[in-house]
């Protein structure tokens, strides 16, 4: 077996001077930093507009619900970020917001809400409506139930789509490859791809270092959703 | 789902009206309402407008476009080259190889096996099986590509190491058989899903079926054939459609051979991105795209027409 770099061998001696080596790195760190910044703020934006709503969808009688929710599920597999890549980079460049951080916050928070708003919506069917009824025969409005009574409720559900948003925003490539320009903006996605993929020779030791530190948020939060869950999505989440 | 409990019986009037007025309604919904409407309903329409003109990145048209009627389709299928490499037919047809190959044969076999195999198993090895199974679907892609990437090289890759040291001969597979290597990788990667899918249909089965078929006699095989297969029918439907919508559409075999070595693992997605982005030709890439939502449009309505029924 050939000691070298690729082949699986046991390191020898263990090391920690890889990782040393891409913490000094200031375009690896600045990539991590900005897979967080667009991780985090597409999830807040998702997770915000989701939860309002699918309560909306649920609790209303808003005429045409079903229509809605029917053509949400309909255009969100329709279309793919792959199918969809041309009409998505003009409608950003169109609004001045190419090579920004905002530009791929708002489309994958565009792309992930019908999903998530489907899952919360059928998790909030399932609570019972007397919460609500309750706190508001003791007088509280609808707009406080929601806030003080039926969102402490969903918590679990959107834990998930929050879950499910951060890791899909922070593995993502197409996007972010097509929306950003400059190097000071790209995640740590892009920033792997290019390293791997224009560097003449990758130095694998440092690649793997730095993939396991773009792997461990994604690691974490796996272990977290089947530790407090258990993986399994469609056993339904119990409250 | 749930229905009202028991506590809400005694109040004599039933309180049937909605929790939520019309109009707070309305404004909970306008946030999602304008972002889905910007980044997923308007690029639909759009793209079938920019297919319909000559709009490029740079240069004159990219600010003037102009109306071109349908020369963009046109031009995609082009009888004199449709099946040339490089060329919209040959990727359409590399696609539907693609999908078949690793969706339909890899994904969802591997799934199906491994799903009825670790039923049987001791819980640890279901669940290290299924750590491993998972772990593969859920790290990011681009990780999951340098990994494949190290894997295959032709001069330290393991895969290459492995072969020398028990006397085989050594191959550059991401030159050789490109095809084959986006195949086993979609098939490694994605098997995860169908695995859980079927895992939770088995596990849903009447274990009473089984003990019954025990006491038969009967064998693993005839379990599988007789009793499993015919109860998860449902589930395997499903589990094909969404597999071939996303395997269909997906761009990941980018990140291992970037749709080359000269075009021989240029999928769709990936032609349409670099018609759009490499040559600049919008109008052409908006076609594309008009012809890829088209076939997931008819997947999506195959797929929304047997969830109504199944609830009907």
């Amino acid at each position: 077996m050939p000691g070298q770099s690729l082949g699986l061998a046991m390191p020898d001696p263990w090391t920690l001077a890889n990782f040393v080596t891409v913490f000094g790195n200031g375009f690896a760190v600045r990539a991590l930093w900005n897979s967080v910044l667009q991780s985090v703020g597409g999830v807040i934006l998702v997770g915000a507009t989701a939860t309002l709503a699918a309560y909306a969808l649920s609790r209303s009688s808003l005429p045409g619900k079903g229509a809605v929710t029917y053509i949400l599920l309909l255009f969100s597999s329709v279309v793919s970020g792959s199918a969809a890549m041309v009409p998505i980079f003009l409608i950003v460049s169109a609004a001045g917001l190419i090579d920004t951080h905002l530009a791929v916050i708002l489309t994958f928070a565009g792309g992930l809400l019908p999903t998530a708003m489907f899952i919360l919506r059928d998790f909030i069917d399932s609570i019972p409506k007397s919460y609500e009824e309750s706190a508001m025969v003791a007088g509280a409005s609808p707009v406080q139930a929601f806030f003080d009574v039926a969102l402490p409720v969903i918590r679990p559900g959107i834990v998930v789509i929050v879950v499910w948003g951060f890791v899909n925003i922070w593995g993502s490539f197409l996007i972010p490859f097509i929306l950003l320009r400059s190097d000071t903006n790209m995640p740590a996605s892009v920033a792997i791809y290019s390293f791997y993929s224009e560097a003449g020779t990758p130095i694998v030791t440092l690649l793997a270092a730095y993939s396991l530190l773009y792997s461990l948020p994604v690691i974490a939060l796996y272990l977290f959703v089947s530790w407090k869950f258990g993986f399994r999505f469609f056993g339904g989440i119990k409250a | 789902m749930t229905s009202e409990p028991a506590s809400d019986r005694p109040r004599r009037k039933v309180r049937n009206f909605a929790l939520l007025s019309n109009r707070a309604g309305a404004a909970f919904l306008t946030p999602a309402g304008l972002l889905v409407s910007v980044f997923v309903i308007v690029p639909f329409f759009w793209v079938i407008f920019v297919s319909f003109t000559n709009r490029t990145l740079l240069g004159k048209t990219a600010l003037n476009p102009e109306f071109v009627g349908l020369a963009n389709y046109f031009s995609l299928f082009d009888p004199g080259n449709f099946l040339q490499r490089g060329q919209f037919g040959f990727s359409l047809i590399l696609t539907v190889q693609f999908v078949l190959a690793s969706a339909l044969i890899g994904q969802a076999l591997l799934g199906l096996l491994l799903a009825w195999l670790i039923q049987t198993v001791p819980p640890w090895v279901k669940r290290i099986t299924e750590t491993f199974v998972i772990a593969a679907w859920i790290l990011p892609e681009v990780v999951i590509g340098f990994a494949w990437f190290a894997f295959l090289d032709r001069d330290q890759g393991t895969l290459n190491a492995m072969l020398t040291s028990v006397g085989l001969p050594r191959g550059d597979f991401l030159l050789d058989q490109p095809f084959w290597v986006i195949v086993v990788f979609n098939t490694w990667r994605g098997a995860a899903f169908s695995m859980m899918l079927f895992g939770s249909a088995f596990s849903s089965i009447s274990p009473s079926y089984f003990q019954a078929a025990d006491v038969a006699g009967a064998t693993s095989w005839q379990k599988f054939r007789d009793i499993g297969l015919p109860l998860i029918r449902g589930h395997i439907v499903t589990d094909l459609i969404l597999i071939t919508m996303w395997t269909f559409n997906t761009f990941t075999p980018f990140l291992l051979t970037n749709g080359g070595p000269s075009y021989r693992t240029e999928l769709v997605s990936i032609y349409n991105y670099r018609v759009a982005f490499h040559d600049f030709q919008f109008g052409k890439g908006a076609a594309v795209g008009v012809i890829m939502m088209l076939i997931n449009l008819a997947f999506a309505l195959i797929y929304l027409s047997i969830g109504r029924k199944k609830k009907g």
